[in-house]
């Protein structure tokens, strides 16, 4: 008999044994034109899913899917609840849904635009978050958000400042911290280093690194740049026009791509 | 010791197949058995291109083996490296299986002494010891102590390889692949690498590795395993 980790939960390269997030067969059309199609994979606790692939291969319209801003047209997704346990999200009320979201849950887009509210300080934008679950004295909200201004990076005394104040990267950072402030236990983050610069990209990698491990959050990553997968993505999904054509350990496949696909993707880059 | 093998690989394949011509395949072993217990080093040995880096690495599940099972002895029960799960892959390589590879993967603006570190405290180990000991294997390894708190990506060639061959030792694992260790190193820094071996030996971890250095592969190796011999081109 081989032992897998299912039979000693003390064994974990992750947290737990149940899936955090289970899907099943998922799709989503735009009318006539399939986004994604069939899509099937358990994410465990604190481990970081990357979704590689070209453009219109439908890695944003599934990372939508999952994060319940598209509707399904196909399949289901089960979620680890931290009170009831698995749900199927589609069962959710509108309600209970919003909290998830606000809660459990964070969203990085690829624009911080999409992610922050520009017309309001860094503080705010920190601290709407907090208030949205609960937090009502004003004194801790204010200590809290220098805080995780610091953690990501940012002079705590810019707190007061409009987001369009900042730089690209600092807004990314900021974006990143108003998600985190909640302690969400699951991730989505659409190209969090692109339009970046190189050097940017890897200082907000470093801290990601460090945030992703010291949470033990659950990521699903996007990300057209098979370095950034490599550097956080414990697991790899490829797509290709809107299906999932390989899959598996990260390292191995970009090592040993199997697919005619997924070797054309890991060839055309110099060395990852 | 435990008298069941640490490593037991049974009817092991692989070929490659490039798709960006026309398909071609490239078989590069099939039906290799090899046993490995706890203690023991194996030699790979065989000309270039027979396939011996190809084994280690299917060995750590960084490539797909086609067919056959690799058992590895993870945690008080059986772990196939070739159908298990990503996730239990990686709980195997972060507490069972080390490996130094032959180039050192440099991970952007972490300094020497934390790439070291960094696989001790994944494993539960508190920062300060883990840094402790990683500082304690590069003294002996002979990297300055200047260079420790910089990013090994302006490092030499032997410099870096020291700094990989300390980050694979920074934990007693149970198993432990190497791929040609010593390749960059001088005489000095080749004898501790020996000596790294065979303490590694005498705690019982069992080690597979490829040494291209004859005088090092007959003072650390119990048996050579020969892939020319061994493999059956179907
Ligand atoms: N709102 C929409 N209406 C109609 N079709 C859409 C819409 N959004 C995306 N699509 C189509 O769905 C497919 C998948 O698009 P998606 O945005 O998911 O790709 P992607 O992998 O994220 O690409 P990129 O790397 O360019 O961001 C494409 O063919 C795209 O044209
Ligand atoms: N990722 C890969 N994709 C395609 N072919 C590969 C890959 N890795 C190795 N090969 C092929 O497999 C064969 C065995 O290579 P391998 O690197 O294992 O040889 P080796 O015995 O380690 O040689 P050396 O002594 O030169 O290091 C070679 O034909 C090589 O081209
Ligand atoms: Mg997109
Ligand atoms: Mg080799």
């Amino acid at each position: 008999m081989i032992a897998t980790l299912a039979d000693d939960p003390a064994n974990g390269a992750t947290n737990g044994d149940i899936p955090l997030l289970q899907v099943r067969d998922l799709g989503h059309s735009y009318g006539s034109r399939i986004g994604c199609r069939d899509i099937t994979f358990d994410l465990y606790p604190s481990e970081v899913l990357g979704i590689v692939g070209e453009s219109g291969s439908g890695k944003t319209t599934l990372l939508s899917c999952l994060s319940g801003r598209l509707p399904l047209s196909q399949g289901t997704i089960h979620y680890d609840t931290r009170t009831q346990g698995l749900v199927d999200l589609a069962a959710l009320s509108e309600a209970q849904r919003r909290l998830l979201t606000r809660t459990d849950w964070g969203i990085v887009h690829q624009s911080p635009r999409d992610g922050l509210r520009m017309a309001v300080s860094a503080g705010a934008n920190i601290g709407e978050r907090l208030m949205a679950v609960g937090a009502r004295h004003y004194g801790q909200i204010r200590d809290t958000a220098r805080d995780w201004l610091q953690r990501v990076e940012i002079q705590p005394d810019r707190i007061d400042d409009l987001p369009s104040t900042f730089s690209g990267g600092m807004q990314q950072r900021l974006q990143i911290a108003r998600n985190l402030v909640t302690g969400p236990r699951l991730m989505f983050m659409d190209e969090p280093t692109g339009g970046l610069d190189v050097s940017v990209q890897a200082r907000l990698l470093d801290l990601l690194r460090g945030l992703v491990d010291d949470m033990n959050l659950s990521v699903v990553l996007v990300t057209h740049d098979l370095a950034v997968a490599r550097l956080l993505a414990h697991r790899l999904m490829v797509m290709q026009g809107g299906v999932v054509v390989e899959s598996g350990l990260t390292d191995q496949v970009l090592d040993d791509p199997h697919h005619p696909y997924t070797q054309l993707l890991v060839s055309s880059v110099l060395q990852v | 010791m435990n008298p069941s093998p640490v490593i037991e690989v049974c009817g092991l394949a692989k070929e490659f197949t490039i798709h960006a011509q026309g398909g071609l395949r490239i078989p590069v072993f099939s039906g290799l058995s090899l046993a490995v217990s706890a203690g023991e080093c194996v030699a790979l040995h065989g000309p270039s291109g027979c396939g011996k880096s190809t084994l280690l690495r299917a060995l750590y599940a960084n490539y797909q083996a086609d067919s056959g099972r690799i058992l590895i002895q993870h945690r008080g029960g059986l772990v196939d490296m070739v159908a298990a799960e990503p996730r239990v892959v990686l709980a195997v390589r972060r507490h069972t299986l080390g490996y130094v590879s032959q180039f050192l993967r440099v991970i952007p603006r972490i300094a020497a002494l934390d790439v070291v570190a960094e696989p001790a405290v994944r494993n539960g180990i508190a920062r300060d010891q883990a840094r402790e000991r990683a500082a304690a294997l590069l003294a002996r390894l002979r990297i300055p102590q200047r260079l420790w708190h910089l990013p090994p990506a302006t490092f030499s060639g032997g410099e870096q390889q020291r700094v990989n061959i300390a980050r694979g030792f920074i934990l007693d694992y149970p198993a432990l692949l190497l791929d040609e260790p010593t390749a960059a190193l001088d005489v000095d820094n080749r004898d501790t690498v020996a000596q790294l071996i065979e303490e590694a030996k005498a705690r019982g971890t069992a080690l597979v590795g490829i040494f291209h250095d004859q005088a090092l592969r007959e003072r650390v190796s119990d048996r050579v395993f020969d892939l020319e011999s061994a493999r059956t081109i179907v």
